[in-house]
Formats: C-alpha cells, sequence, structure tokens
C-alpha cells in the first residue's frame, strides 16, 4: 500500500485500487507542502511594541510553531549598580528608583531596607515610617498591576483595556506626585525613613481612590473574563507548573498562578506586613488565565491593606531620631517642586551655625555604614526583588546588586513558549510582566 | 570596539572621543592601596587636616560555634549530609543576622548539591547569583556570592566563593537552572568563568564588549561638556569623600 497526495493506493490482481476517503488534510498537507519542513528565524524586537520595551526575542519558527526562542537582553542597561558606587549612600535611591520604573518604590524600598540593615537601625525605623512605606508600595503594586493588565490587554487585542489600566493609573500617580513631587522616580524612601510626610490633601485622595478603583475593577472583569477571545488567548497558554518555576527562580504573581503561595511579605514578612490583614491569592492552573486571576484578586487585597495602613497612619516623626543618619531639614513641596522649608533655612542662616555645618556635612559627605554585606528581599509586584549590598564602611556603597525580578522571570519565555504557537509567545512573555528598565539596570 | 573620532572642521566643539574601556585588560590606572586621605587627592590642596587618614580593609574573621539561630542547624545539617565538608568550607561568618558560608571555588556545585536536596536542608532556590570585587583587599579578589532559600523551612543562606582574575568556577546551572542568567552577568560584569555553564556569553553588555564594567580597576569615563573645553572628570578621580 502506497500513499500519493489524493488517496492511498493497492496493487490487487485485478489491477490498482484507489481507497478515497475525504478530508484528510494531514496526508494532504504533509505530503504537498512543500514549506512544512522550512524553517524561518524570526527577529522579534527590539522595537516590537508587544515587547514591553526594548526586548528582543529571536524565534525559530516552523510555520507557526516556536521551535526554539532566545530572549536577548540588555538593550537598557543603564549601569545603574556601577553608578552606585560612585554616590552616597543616601543619593543611591535616586539611582535605583530608575531600575524598574513601574515600580521605583519597590526599589527604593529594598535598597533602603538593605544600607538600614547595614546600619542596623532596622528596628529603629518609625511606627509612621513603616506605615507610609507599606502603603505607597502598595498603591504601586496596584498601579503596576494596572498597567500590566493595560499592556497584555493591548497585546491580545483589547484596546480598550490599555486605555481603562492607563487611565486609572493615573490616580496612583496623582497621588504619588501630590506626595512625593513626581509622577515616577520619586527617591521617596530614604535610608532611615521617607523624605517627607504624606500631606492631607493625599490622603484625602487615597480615601477616594479606595471608592473608585473597587467599580472599575468589576467593570474590567465584566468586560474581560467572560469573553471568549480572552479566554481563548490565556487558557492552557504558556503553562508552567511549580518545579518549572521553582528551578528557574520564578517568583511572584506566576508562581503563585501554579499553585504556591510564596508571597515574601507572608513568608519573610518586612516593613510590619505582619500586622495586616490580607490573603495570598493562588490559581491551579499555572497558565495566562491564572495569572490574570492572581493580578486582579491581587489588586483587591492591595486595597485591603492601603485601606488598614490609613486606619494606622498615627501622627509621629517619619526618620529614624538619629542625627547622624536622619536628613537635617523637613523636605517642604514648593511651587516648584521639592525643597527644603523655609523654616529650616531661616534658623540654619539666621540662628545657628552648627546646624548649617552639620547639614552641610551630612549632605556631601554623607554617613558612613559599617562594613559588611546584606541580602534583603522584598515582594515586588513580579516576584523577589533582592538587594545585595556591600560596604566597605565608607560613604558610598562598596556593591549594590539588585536581583531584579524581570531578569530572572525573562529566563522562563523558552519553557512557556517552546512548541506552541507564535501567537502565544506575546500572551506567555507579556504574563512574565517583564520591565526591561528593571531587568537591565 | 573603537569608534573613530569624528572629523570635526570648526574648532572648540568637542567630538567623540573613544569610548572608555574600549582597550581594557591593561587598566588605566589602579586607586592606590590603602586608600589614603580624604577627599581622593593627593600632592597639594588638602588643607582640611584628614589628609594623613589611612583606611584599611577589614579583614573577615570566621565566626566561632554556635552560631545562633537556625544556622547552627543548617551547618550541621550540611556537615552531615556532605563529607567533604571540613574540607570545602573555608569558613564560617554569621553578620547582620545572616549566615555567610565561604566555599572553596571547585566545591561550590557539590555543596549547593547537597543544599538543594538534603532533607534536612532544602535550598530549593537560588535567589541570587552576583559578584563583588575586591580589589586590593583580597589576593582572590572576585566574589561570587550565591543567596540560596529554603521555601520549606523559610531560611535563607550565602555561598560565597573567591577566586583570583583568571580562575574558574564550577557552574551551578545543572543544579539551579534559574543561574543560567545570573551567571552570564556575572561573567559580563566581572569576568568570573564559571566552566561548565552552558552558554556562557555576555548578556548585558554588547557581545563585542572588551572588560568587564563592574571590576574596580575598570577605567571610568569623563563628559565632555561644550564649555571652555572643560572636561568633567571621571566620578572616581574628582575631589569627593571617600
Amino acid at each position: 500500500m502506497t500513499q500519493s497526495g489524493y488517496a492511498s493506493e493497492r496493487e490487487t490482481t485485478e489491477g490498482r485500487v484507489f481507497t478515497v476517503t475525504g478530508g484528510d488534510w494531514d496526508t494532504l498537507t504533509g505530503s504537498v507542502d512543500p514549506l512544512s519542513n522550512e524553517k524561518i528565524v524570526v527577529n522579534m524586537g527590539p522595537q516590537h511594541p508587544s515587547t514591553h520595551g526594548v526586548l528582543r526575542l529571536v524565534l525559530e519558527l516552523e510555520g507557526e510553531t516556536v521551535q526554539e526562542v532566545r530572549p536577548v537582553v540588555g538593550y537598557l542597561h543603564t549601569g545603574i549598580e556601577k553608578n552606585l558606587e560612585y554616590r552616597n549612600w543616601t543619593q543611591g535611591t535616586t539611582f535605583v528608583t530608575r531600575a524598574d520604573y513601574l515600580a521605583p518604590l519597590f526599589n527604593e524600598a529594598g535598597y533602603c531596607l538593605a544600607v538600614e540593615k547595614l546600619l542596623g537601625i532596622t528596628d529603629q525605623i518609625t511606627e509612621r515610617a513603616n506605615t507610609i512605606r507599606v502603603l505607597f508600595m502598595e498603591l504601586n503594586r496596584i498601579s503596576s498591576h494596572l498597567v500590566w493588565l493595560a499592556t497584555t490587554g493591548m497585546e491580545l487585542g483589547a484596546i480598550s483595556m490599555m486605555l481603562y489600566g492607563f487611565r486609572e493609573r493615573e490616580y496612583i500617580l496623582d497621588i504619588f506626585e501630590e506626595t512625593t513631587g513626581l509622577r515616577m522616580n520619586h527617591a521617596y524612601f530614604r535610608p532611615g525613613g521617607v523624605a517627607q510626610d504624606v500631606p492631607e490633601s493625599a490622603i484625602k485622595k487615597i480615601r477616594d481612590f479606595l471608592v473608585y478603583l473597587p467599580k472599575k475593577l468589576k467593570e474590567y472583569e465584566d468586560m474581560l473574563t467572560g469573553q471568549v477571545i480572552w479566554q481563548e488567548r490565556t487558557k492552557g497558554v504558556a503553562v508552567l507548573d511549580v518545579t518549572g518555576c521553582l528551578s528557574l527562580g520564578i517568583t511572584g504573581p506566576v508562581l503563585r498562578s501554579a499553585g504556591l503561595a510564596w508571597d515574601l511579605r507572608k513568608t519573610m514578612p518586612y516593613c510590619g506586613y505582619e500586622n495586616y490583614e490580607f490573603d495570598v491569592p493562588t490559581a491551579t492552573t499555572a497558565d495566562v488565565w491564572g495569572r490574570y486571576q492572581v493580578r486582579l484578586a491581587e489588586i483587591r487585597e492591595s486595597l485591603k491593606i492601603v485601606e488598614q495602613a490609613l486606619d494606622r497612619l498615627r501622627p509621629g516623626p517619619i526618620f529614624v531620631a538619629d542625627k547622624k543618619i536622619a536628613w537635617p531639614a523637613q523636605l517642604a513641596v514648593g511651587l516648584d517642586g521639592m525643597g527644603n522649608s523655609l523654616e529650616h533655612v531661616a534658623k540654619i542662616m539666621g540662628q545657628s551655625m552648627e546646624s548649617l555645618i552639620h547639614h552641610f556635612k551630612l549632605v556631601t559627605e554623607g554617613f558612613r555604614v559599617p562594613p559588611g554585606q546584606v541580602y534583603v528581599a522584598i515582594e515586588h509586584p513580579r516576584g523577589e526583588l533582592g538587594v545585595h549590598a556591600v560596604s566597605d564602611g565608607g560613604t558610598h556603597p562598596y556593591r549594590v546588586h539588585l536581583r531584579d525580578p524581570s531578569f530572572v522571570n525573562l529566563q522562563a519565555i523558552p519553557a512557556m513558549a517552546e512548541g506552541a504557537l507564535l501567537a502565544d509567545v506575546i500572551a506567555g512573555g507579556a504574563s512574565l510582566d517583564p520591565v526591561m528598565g528593571g531587568c537591565d539596570r | 570596539m573603537t569608534i573613530e573620532p569624528s572629523e570635526s572642521a570648526t574648532d572648540g566643539v568637542p567630538v567623540s572621543a573613544d569610548p572608555v574601556g574600549a582597550d581594557f585588560d591593561a587598566p588605566a590606572q589602579t586607586p592606590a592601596s590603602p586608600r589614603k586621605g580624604m577627599f581622593g587627592i593627593s600632592g597639594t590642596g588638602d588643607v582640611s587636616g584628614f589628609g594623613g587618614l589611612v583606611r584599611r580593609h577589614p579583614e573577615v574573621v570566621g565566626t566561632p560555634k554556635p552560631y545562633g539561630g537556625y544556622f547552627d542547624e543548617v551547618a550541621d545539617a550540611l556537615e552531615e549530609a556532605y563529607p567533604g565538608f571540613a574540607d570545602a568550607i573555608e569558613k564560617v561568618v554569621v553578620d547582620r543576622g545572616e549566615l555567610t558560608l565561604h566555599i572553596k571555588p571547585e566545591r561550590i556545585a557539590e555543596v549547593a548539591q547537597t543544599m538543594r536536596d538534603d532533607e534536612s536542608l532544602r535550598f530549593e532556590l537560588c535567589s541570587s547569583v552576583s559578584g563583588v570585587d575586591y580589589l586590593n583587599s583580597d589576593a582572590r579578589r572576585l566574589h561570587v556570592t550565591y543567596q540560596l532559600t529554603s521555601m520549606t523551612y523559610r531560611r535563607r543562606v550565602r555561598l560565597e566563593v573567591a577566586i583570583p582574575v583568571g580562575g574558574t568556577v564550577p557552574s551551578v546551572t545543572s543544579i539551579y537552572p534559574t543561574a543560567d542568567w545570573q551567571e552570564r552577568e556575572t561573567y559580563d560584569m566581572f569576568g568570573v568563568v564559571f566552566t561548565g555553564h552552558p552558554n556562557l556569553t555576555r548578556v548585558l553588555m554588547p557581545d563585542d564588549w572588551e572588560g568587564h564594567p563592574q571590576r574596580k580597576d575598570y577605567p571610568l569615563g569623563g563628559v565632555p561638556v561644550e564649555y571652555k573645553g572643560a572636561e568633567i572628570p571621571p566620578p572616581d578621580q574628582r575631589r569627593v569623600y571617600q
């Protein structure tokens, strides 16, 4: 029995017999398609709108099936870690905040916690400073997840989701601007506390936001969750189970979507997270759908934490009492942005020469940090953000390494995408939520 | 990688110079050791009275037992599970509530394997791999640190190896695949060669880059500014507190 393109044939004593069956597309295309064995190499990126910044994927395709993916990173490398070594410890926040630009406050928090651990002043951080940190980190987590929802929606064809996601994020950026003076790259958390207190107007805005966002979340769910296209594009796509996640070092929502409730806020608490009531949402599907559900649920949990943090916010100092570390002046938001408060300027210029000297020394020289090394990890919207800080006893960091979750998580793209369709590379890559500023540093 | 300076017809306008670090391997200058003074300058000009200060890098000393907390358990469990413990562990350091095991470089993969697999250790996750360059304070100046996390016991431990320039470290990618890119980054930034790594290429710097930028003797660049031919000196040559 032999096979031609259209029917199987067999030699019998009566002559050749053809057996014609219908609709056997596999046989048909297998024998006539000359392209089926031809591999195509496609360069996706670095300037592709679906690659979250400047990520390049080298894809080896057979038809529409991905045979091999090789992610290429480094296009946004700005030498943040090296730059830190030539600035004092306080100035470091200005650099790390620019790494993962969608979660700047987390970079600052990780860095500040590391410096504080090196200084041995972790216990001296005031209650109010810790509460403000938690409050702003959770707001930042919401804004980061909203951008994830927005960009992933856009990449999978839900353009309106992009507009809604960015619109709601604006509210959070307004709150940040009101408090820190900047919408992004705040340098708001400082080793020892936070740069300035939260104004009443910002508190009011946060309260309004707590009422506003749940309604909007409901709208997103109404729009996406039941939608057939959204389900088809996400369910069963880019599956990575717990074993795969752990061996590849994947943490955060991707790990939790595979069913492991590993959240550093619960398992290794910092900044007083052990005092807040919240759940760690998980899914068991280990696919893009699961990650979508986990992130939506995390926004709700973050709202719960924000509400509790607002209730816990008691008046008090926002910086450690140690005057060898604490910034001497209260900063104030002036018409032109941030600046020193006028009272402080009047004091150092008019009354106290010693205050002026102290201020000058602290700002130009900074404080010294006893030699040693620490590793501090916090739960970033994308997973574990680790800061390995080394001091040689000087006023500058000797070495700071950011273990950025985007960098580590991107290693999972080949595991998720190989053997799947080209379109699923986009969905899978987006579900990792990579931010190249953090990845490349 | 060299870029030819463009021929500029107009006088006084800065032209692009060779990127600093283009020709590496012979560093332009090595910071004097140990550091002297407070402002990083020598010769004249320092009337601060701090010019005589000499700062030395302190020696890292091992911590005697008991280490406290779960550190004793971890050290004992490793000693029990790994026969070459006495030979492989150079030093145990407990500092700021963190345990650091200094390991002989050639043994790191074996130790990591035991740390991952032994029932009483279970360090399932390799959180981070990174390098530190202890130029002038350690003869084996390049250190690689591995931050291991045990999700079962909620513990963290740091493994550290030290090699001289040109030395090699066995790769742990077969034990912790997540170390793949992180070892590549350590190679890229510090020039640490990981033997047995499947694809040890640069990851953040361009493929044709020469030198390893995070090394402490890597020359830094200044900024040519358009003001009377002035140039901002590289950060390590500016007058700063040290």
